[in-house]
């Protein structure tokens, strides 16, 4: 329908689906009973969010002191915490939007459950800001507001206070491009439910009719936000790495940080929502929609960010020599064969030279490896923002006051918590809504369903509407539903 | 398209695939009927100008509110750091242009987006407790719908319309008063 696809693509839809098919499969997971895996892992979740709660107001009651953080080294594993979780939250939007943008069709089997994962992961990422201000109730300081103190404001020249502005854009934006999307698909469940779940679904749905006129406008809308998503999704985490770029610290003094960061966020991001769509795709019976076809994608992606990654890392060794600043040559002595040295050799291991095995197609195609790899890659780029922010601040300018930094039963419980908040949110989202964008799968059926490319294909077969015009029959020949197709 | 008053006497026809639903209004141009609206399970390709449909001018609107956006965030830091009150960061000059672009950037994408995100649910009548009538439950699943409206009409328009319906291979033809 839409253009020419190549023969040669293979098919992202299988299972030689109908319209209605697809309906159904998708709508299942919302519709029957949770399974016992579901609800076992829901409990955990939730068990693992009460711990959130009780070390956040741990460390609000007795004060920041119940974590390590020294004179020192006064960024640690929140920042760590903050920054990995910021850049797990930008697969989402590069895969819905950048990815809309250059057309690709397999984005419409991951996007919806990608674009969640982001907004809950840059919920978790929020958290951390606010928690390290040790004061949670002054946290509006930030803001630019009419105060009684001055009136003074807020620097608007500092990064720290740029954060504040293009991480709040980002999860602003991308929750109304998610949820417009969102809306054709809770009407889809609106019209299947009754009951509760009827009226439930018919305020989610916003009143979706599926008017041609207001289809139009919903495409023209999800094009102008993913154009306008683009731009944002590389600002955020350049913003972020501008928190130490800006600095003067050797080791965050570096030009390079804006790509480098934006690479690993992406980097980190598609391992999560690989490790998350892996299980989906299996707990929740979507493997018709995330085919090994999606996955091999986003291996590709993988591959590509984590040489990028690569890259920068021995630019960053290559540039501390060549400055013959000894600073900086110092920083990364450090950093490599310092009191940390562990930590850089878990980022390179599982950052750069594990993810090479993507080279090969098997494994690209393998669902364990890449089950693997997904969980290996986030220890990995945990490993590098820790390497980044504690090994850099524990060796500073006077020997005098060097220090080492473990983290309190406090401090682990906070990043333990944050990983049940997120898939708490993460679990409730597979109930309530499609966790595959029902609409823009069937938008791509006739283009990529297994019926109509790939080997299986019905060739010679070609659907024209005037075969049933002429006779004026009703009884249509039909080939998505598998009848009358071998004629 | 036309408003739903009350009471509104709609036919209309379910269709199962997008291409015969395509043709079905090519045939309605030819026979010039006045198609009420066409609903679909997702958006079909080739379907606007069909229809007549003008292109959307909400990317216009976003434009504006990108505009707005930024002139917004950009005059506020100028007046805050040159009028209300200047303060030295730094040694650099209290307006400091390359310091206000992400934040001016920021404000500039919140805007226009949310801007015509508000705008995109205005204009189609949609939000939370809107609930513009439905004609059929399939609509949002697997079926495409044309319809007509066809209060007050003569038995003969209405047959004229049925017959057209049974030519492009409908799959069933309700009527509904909305």
């Amino acid at each position: 329908m839409s253009g020419h696809v190549s023969p040669i693509r293979e098919p992202l839809i299988t299972g030689g689906k109908t319209y209605h098919q697809i309906t159904e499969d998708i709508c299942a997971p919302t519709e029957r009973t949770p399974s016992t895996a579901w609800i076992i892992a829901f409990i955990i979740s939730v068990l693992c969010l009460g711990l959130f709660v009780f070390t956040v107001a741990w460390t609000i009651w007795v004060g920041i002191g119940s974590w390590n953080l020294n004179r020192t080294i006064n960024w640690s594993w929140d920042i760590t915490n903050f920054v990995w979780w910021v850049g797990i939250g930008h697969a989402g939007t590069l895969i819905s939007a950048i990815l809309l943008l250059f057309r690709q069709k397999w984005r419409t089997g991951v996007n919806r459950a990608a674009e969640a994962m982001t907004i809950f992961a840059v919920i978790c990422a929020g958290q951390f800001p606010l928690i390290h201000m040790g004061r949670l109730w002054l946290a509006f300081f930030i803001f630019p507001y009419p105060n009684t103190r001055g009136p003074l404001w807020v620097n608007f020249n500092s990064p720290l206070l740029w954060d504040v502005f293009a991480i709040s854009t980002y999860f602003t934006v991308s929750l109304v491009f998610w949820y417009t999307g969102l809306v054709p698909d809770f009407a889809t469940v609106r019209d299947r439910a009754k009951g509760f779940r009827k009226k439930l679904y018919s305020v989610l749905s916003f009143g979706w009719t599926g008017s041609a006129k207001h289809w139009q406008r919903w495409e023209s809308l999800s094009l102008v936000l993913a154009g306008l998503a683009t731009p944002l999704v590389l600002s955020v985490h350049t913003i972020v790495s501008f928190d130490f770029a800006t600095s003067v610290i050797p080791g965050w003094h570096t030009t390079i940080f804006p790509p480098y960061f934006v690479a690993g966020a992406i980097f980190s991001g598609f391992a999560m929502v690989q490790t998350l769509m892996l299980i989906s795709r299996k707990v929740l019976n979507l493997k018709d929609y995330i085919t090994l076809q999606h996955i091999e994608s986003m291996n590709k992606v993988i591959l590509l960010t984590g040489s990028i990654v690569g890259v920068a890392y021995l630019t960053e060794l290559f540039i501390a020599w060549y400055s013959g600043y000894i600073y900086e040559q110092f920083a990364f002595m450090n950093r490599v064969m310092g009191p940390y040295y562990w930590s850089y050799i878990g980022m390179m291991l599982c950052n750069v030279l594990s993810p090479q095995i993507f080279w090969s197609k098997k494994m690209r195609r393998s669902i364990f490896w890449t089950f693997f790899m997904s969980i290996f890659i986030n220890i990995g780029m945990w490993f590098e923002r820790f390497v980044i922010i504690a090994t850099t601040l524990a060796r500073d300018y006077l020997p005098s006051s060097w220090s080492y930094y473990t983290p309190t039963w406090v401090e682990i419980g906070i990043f333990i918590g944050s990983l049940g908040l997120f898939f708490t949110l993460f679990l409730a989202f597979t109930r309530i809504a499609p966790v595959v964008a029902i609409a823009e799968v069937k938008s791509i059926l006739k283009t990529s369903g297994d019926q109509y490319i790939g080997k299986d294909a019905h060739h010679g077969h070609t659907h024209k509407p005037k075969d049933i015009q002429a006779g004026g029959t009703v009884d249509i020949d039909d080939p998505i539903s598998g009848q009358g197709a071998d004629h | 398209m036309a408003d739903h008053n009350q009471n509104t006497e709609v036919l209309f026809g379910l269709y199962t695939d997008e291409e015969i639903l395509l043709d079905a209004v090519k045939e309605a141009n030819n026979d010039h009927l006045d198609i009420m609206d066409v609903y679909t399970p997702f958006p079909v390709h080739g379907l606007d100008p069909l229809l007549g449909l003008a292109e959307s001018r909400l990317h216009q609107a976003g434009f504006v509110y990108g505009l707005i956006g930024a002139t917004l965030g950009f005059g506020f830091m100028t007046w805050v750091f040159t009028r209300d009150w200047p303060i030295i960061f730094g040694g650099k000059p209290y307006w400091s242009v390359p310091a206000f672009i992400p934040i001016t950037f920021e404000l500039t994408v919140l805007f226009a987006a949310v801007g015509m995100v508000i705008t995109f649910y205005i204009v189609c009548g949609l939000g939370p407790g809107a609930a513009p009538p439905r004609l059929h439950d399939r609509i949002t699943d697997d079926k495409f719908c044309i319809a007509f409206d066809v209060t007050g009409a003569s038995s003969e328009k209405v047959n004229q319309l049925r017959s057209f319906f049974s030519s492009t291979g409908v799959e069933s033809v309700h009527t509904k008063t909305i």
